[in-house]
């Protein structure tokens, strides 16, 4: 298996404000990634061949794409992989380009989630009988098993626990107060944190993350035409997708609730094709799903950022703080950039896109040479992780 | 010689103080407590309940005729009998039938299912009544109500309670009675229901009964009357020729309420329990007349609680509500906010799909791979640990113990018992699957807890009563 290191670079890249836009309707926000990726690539929509489109809610097919944006009879791919829809249809976008079935595409993920009337996420179409059943509870439930699976495991106390979920939620509400683009600018205490209602036990109100409109778009090419377009175009090392199969919520011996093996394994996968050894050390900054503090606690060590069991330390030490070793989530994250479904995948990339061109600013971070952006979607065991890797030169 | 081979009972685990149920009303205190279900219980799951406590020690296959009584059914046109013989695994040939319409209305499942023993047409019939009943808040019926449900296996073989004999009247009479158009029972005045009720026909019938029977009160060790009146119960015993002190009891008034349909076999089985060998019962069930049986305990009776829970185990485990509040939003009496989420009816499947998934459901019916022996729920054709394809056999899940590997309580999730206790469930044996925990305080709940499967009604969507099965800790 070669892998598509080096082969696929982003020209281009769009991200309209997260947020409650009561004032833009989807295809407003589709519009303005698309145009603002257009601007940043020089790329007009006459020059792009093929689009890829994440998006759960809005309907069918890619028609909700093509139809405000104006593309005209080209191949239109609708894609959803849950919350990590975004980076589906960047993967799209990529392999086929890699693959030279086209040579320009533009992935774009967008989602209007406050037109429902409701508050949290809309309910899927009727789903097979027993899993029915089973779902009397929120998705933060089932996140939060995985809190009392890690305490229990690796004997941390409630307190001691939430401590270090509440130090997460600090963290990204701290980076996400620098970022215009982002759906929340509040800077928070530790207290604050403690003290907010419980949500779904053990995790609180500011443990999880909100619901947001937002939509965001990346224009990709062949790395050998990359620099025809801009002198610091982004490359491409790896892009994998890794999907849990649920045994797990069969079998107590295929799963712990304390840790993610599909972002392992996911992991392991990405780094092998961006021929990474030390990831701690070789990834400058990484943007990851952190739908609640848990998944951001778990993913530390499932990307080998820690060694397993022992993120403690590290959350403790800052080592993943804005001005830290391995800066972690430095737009915010989920939790204050806001969580559109079918595009977090694309705003993650958005970030360390600029910020390996030295354009986010307040949020820079020194001299970043590869980011990775790691997207989940689903249920942890059964959960759909796609991570991608990007560097700002070729080899 | 037919009779009771077994018995068995459930009541709910909550109960609320008459004394909390007075304060809300400002009115002055009553002693006892009464039994609550909870938001998910119905007549049919606690009539499951107490199945499988008669049932612990029987083999299902042998049970061939199941009858349900129930003046509170979930549905008035659909077969609750047939529900609960699916989810206790009974041959398909199994004589169900649904019995209502009064509270003798258990006593006359009891006299068919003798009778069908006696005639041969059924060897082993599992006779259930349950009753689940509302009342109008701030009402007498509202104190004096409770929830539970009981059954006895009716054979001839093992019996360790010979029915003897049976007698009955019917009367038409309206004292306490419910139509199709009421969700609240009415009554008469007092007086008359008294009076020209189960005081007039009551003595009438058993003083007939006994010269059917050919027996006088001096053969009787005790009686058990069940009339809708607990003060006038001991009163009406001493008139029936017995000492109300040593020959019958009614302190499950006063610990569970009164369980309607229910109450008579309840208040028989709890004698039954303590019951010695070779002692006759006078068994009194008025209800729109009177069925009146004589019942003789057998050599057997001593060995017959066997691993059953019974009407004392049942009644010592329990947990006070704090706050009637809490009743009234179970059952439904009082509107709430409803929460601003999407309705559950945009999820439901149809009735073709969960039809396939019948056995799975009902009877939380795993598979167990031949190849490697690995449990797993819901079935897989494909082995979780093995893969092998279709190479399994049926497995239970439903009678297994399990443990709390994790859990969360979910406050956001709109339900009428929050939290939503949810858990990954671990079973002895293995198998894994996740599930709500009921009956249960949030700050009791642990990784590591010992639970057991208990049959509940998930939700009321489109008309359809949606069941499955949850964890609680052991009662």
């Amino acid at each position: 298996m070669e892998g598509i290191k080096d082969k696929v670079a982003i020209i281009g890249m769009g991200c309209c404000k997260f947020g409650e836009n009561w004032d833009q309707s989807l295809e407003d926000m589709i519009i303005e990634a698309a145009y603002e990726a257009y601007d940043d690539s020089g790329v007009g929509p006459e020059d792009i061949q093929a689009a890829w489109f994440g998006n759960i809610w809005a309907g069918e097919t890619g028609q909700i794409l093509a139809s405000p944006l104006k593309l005209r009879f080209i191949p239109v791919t609708h894609v959803e992989n849950a919350c990590a829809t975004g980076s589906e249809a960047l993967r799209g976008a990529c392999y086929a380009v890699a693959s030279g079935a086209c040579d320009i595409a533009i992935a774009i993920g967008a989602e209007k989630l406050k037109d429902t009337g409701f508050t949290g996420l809309p309910q899927t179409r009727p789903i097979a009988t027993w899993s029915y059943r089973i779902t009397t509870q929120t998705p933060m439930a089932v996140f939060a098993m995985m809190a009392h699976g890690y305490f229990a495991k690796y004997g941390l106390s409630r307190e001691e626990g939430k401590r270090l979920l509440g130090l997460i939620a600090v963290k990204n509400h701290h980076n996400g107060n620098l970022n215009p683009k982002a759906h929340f600018h509040r800077e928070i205490t530790l207290e604050e944190v403690l003290k907010a209602p419980i949500m779904a036990d053990p995790l609180g109100l500011y443990d999880c993350c909100g619901v947001s409109d937002g939509a965001a778009a990346a224009i990709v090419t062949r790395a050998d035409w990359a620099k025809k377009f801009r002198a610091d175009p982004i490359y491409i090392k790896s892009q994998q997708i890794c999907q849990g199969p649920r045994e797990g919520w069969l079998n107590p011996a295929a799963y712990d609730f304390a840790h993610v093996e599909e972002t392992y394994r996911g992991g392991l996968a990405a780094y092998a094709e961006a021929g990474i050894k030390s990831p701690r050390d070789e990834i400058s900054i990484a943007e990851v799903h952190d739908c609640f503090t848990i998944t951001e606690l778990t993913i530390m060590e499932d990307l080998q950022f820690s060694p397993r069991g022992r993120v403690r330390a590290d959350i403790e030490a800052g080592t993943f703080a804005l001005n830290g070793k391995l800066p972690v989530n430095p737009d915010g994250g989920l939790k204050c950039f806001g969580h559109p479904i079918g595009a977090t995948g694309l705003r993650m990339m958005y970030e360390v896109y600029k910020q390996l061109q030295g354009k986010a600013s307040p949020r820079q971070v020194k001299n970043p040479r590869l980011g990775l952006t790691h997207n989940q979607g689903g249920e942890p065991g059964a959960a759909t992780v796609s991570i991608a890797i990007v560097g700002n030169e070729p080899g | 010689m037919a009779g009771i081979s077994a018995y068995g009972a459930y009541i709910p685990f909550h109960r609320l103080s008459r004394a909390e149920i007075a304060r809300a009303w400002e009115a002055p205190t009553v002693p006892g407590e009464r039994a609550i279900a909870n938001y998910d219980e119905d007549s049919l799951t606690m009539g499951v309940e107490a199945a499988l406590d008669c049932t612990k020690e029987v083999a299902k296959e042998s049970i061939d005729g199941l009858l349900f009584a129930s003046t509170s059914s979930p549905y008035k046109d659909k077969q609750s009998a047939a529900t609960i013989a699916m989810v206790l695994g009974l041959n398909e040939s199994t004589v169900t039938m649904d019995f209502g319409g009064s509270f003798r209305s258990g006593a006359n499942a009891l006299r068919v299912a003798l009778d069908m023993v006696k005639s041969g047409s059924a060897k082993k019939i599992l006779v259930i009544a349950s009753e689940l009943r509302l009342a109008y808040p701030s009402g007498p019926f509202e104190m004096n109500f409770g929830d539970g449900a009981v059954a006895v296996l009716v054979s001839d073989t093992n019996v360790i309670a010979v029915i003897e004999d049976a007698y009955s009247v019917f009367e038409e009479l309206q004292d306490i009675w419910r139509s199709d158009r009421d969700i609240f029972a009415r009554s008469a005045e007092d007086r008359f229901m008294i009076e020209e009720g189960f005081n007039r026909i009551v003595p009438r019938a058993v003083s007939d009964a006994l010269k059917k029977f050919n027996l006088t009160q001096k053969d009787y060790a005790h009686c058990v009357l069940y009339v809708p009146s607990q003060r006038q119960v001991s009163g009406l015993v001493r008139k029936l020729g017995f000492d109300p002190k040593t020959q019958s009891r009614d302190a499950l008034f006063a610990k569970v309420g009164d369980a309607g349909a229910a109450m008579a076999l309840m208040l028989l089985v709890e004698i039954l329990e303590e019951a010695k060998p070779d002692r006759r019962i006078l068994f009194v069930n008025y209800g729109n007349g009177c069925d009146v049986f004589s019942i003789r305990t057998s050599a057997a009776i001593d060995k017959a609680k066997g691993s059953r829970r019974g009407v004392q185990g049942y009644t010592a485990s329990k947990a006070m509500l704090s706050n009637y509040n809490r009743y009234l939003r179970w059952h439904e009496l009082v509107m709430i906010q409803p929460p601003a989420r999407p309705p559950l009816e945009i999820r439901q499947p149809g009735p073709q799909a969960q039809w396939r998934e019948n056995e799975n459901v009902f009877r939380l019916r795993g598979t167990k791979c031949k190849h490697c022996g690995t449990p797993q729920y819901p079935p897989q054709r494909v082995c979780v640990v093995c893969r092998t394809k279709d190479d399994f056999e049926y497995y239970s899940f439903a009678d297994k113990k399990a443990k709390i590997y994790t859990f969360s309580h979910d406050f956001v999730m709109q339900t009428a018992d929050p939290p939503v206790t949810i858990a990954m469930v671990d079973f002895e044996g293995g198998g894994r699957m996740m599930c709500d925990v009921t009956d249960r305080h949030p700050d009791q709940v642990k990784v590591g807890m010992p639970v057991e499967m208990t049959f509940r009604k998930l939700y009321y969507v489109g008309g359809i009563y949606n069941y499955w099965w949850k964890a609680r800790a052991i009662r």
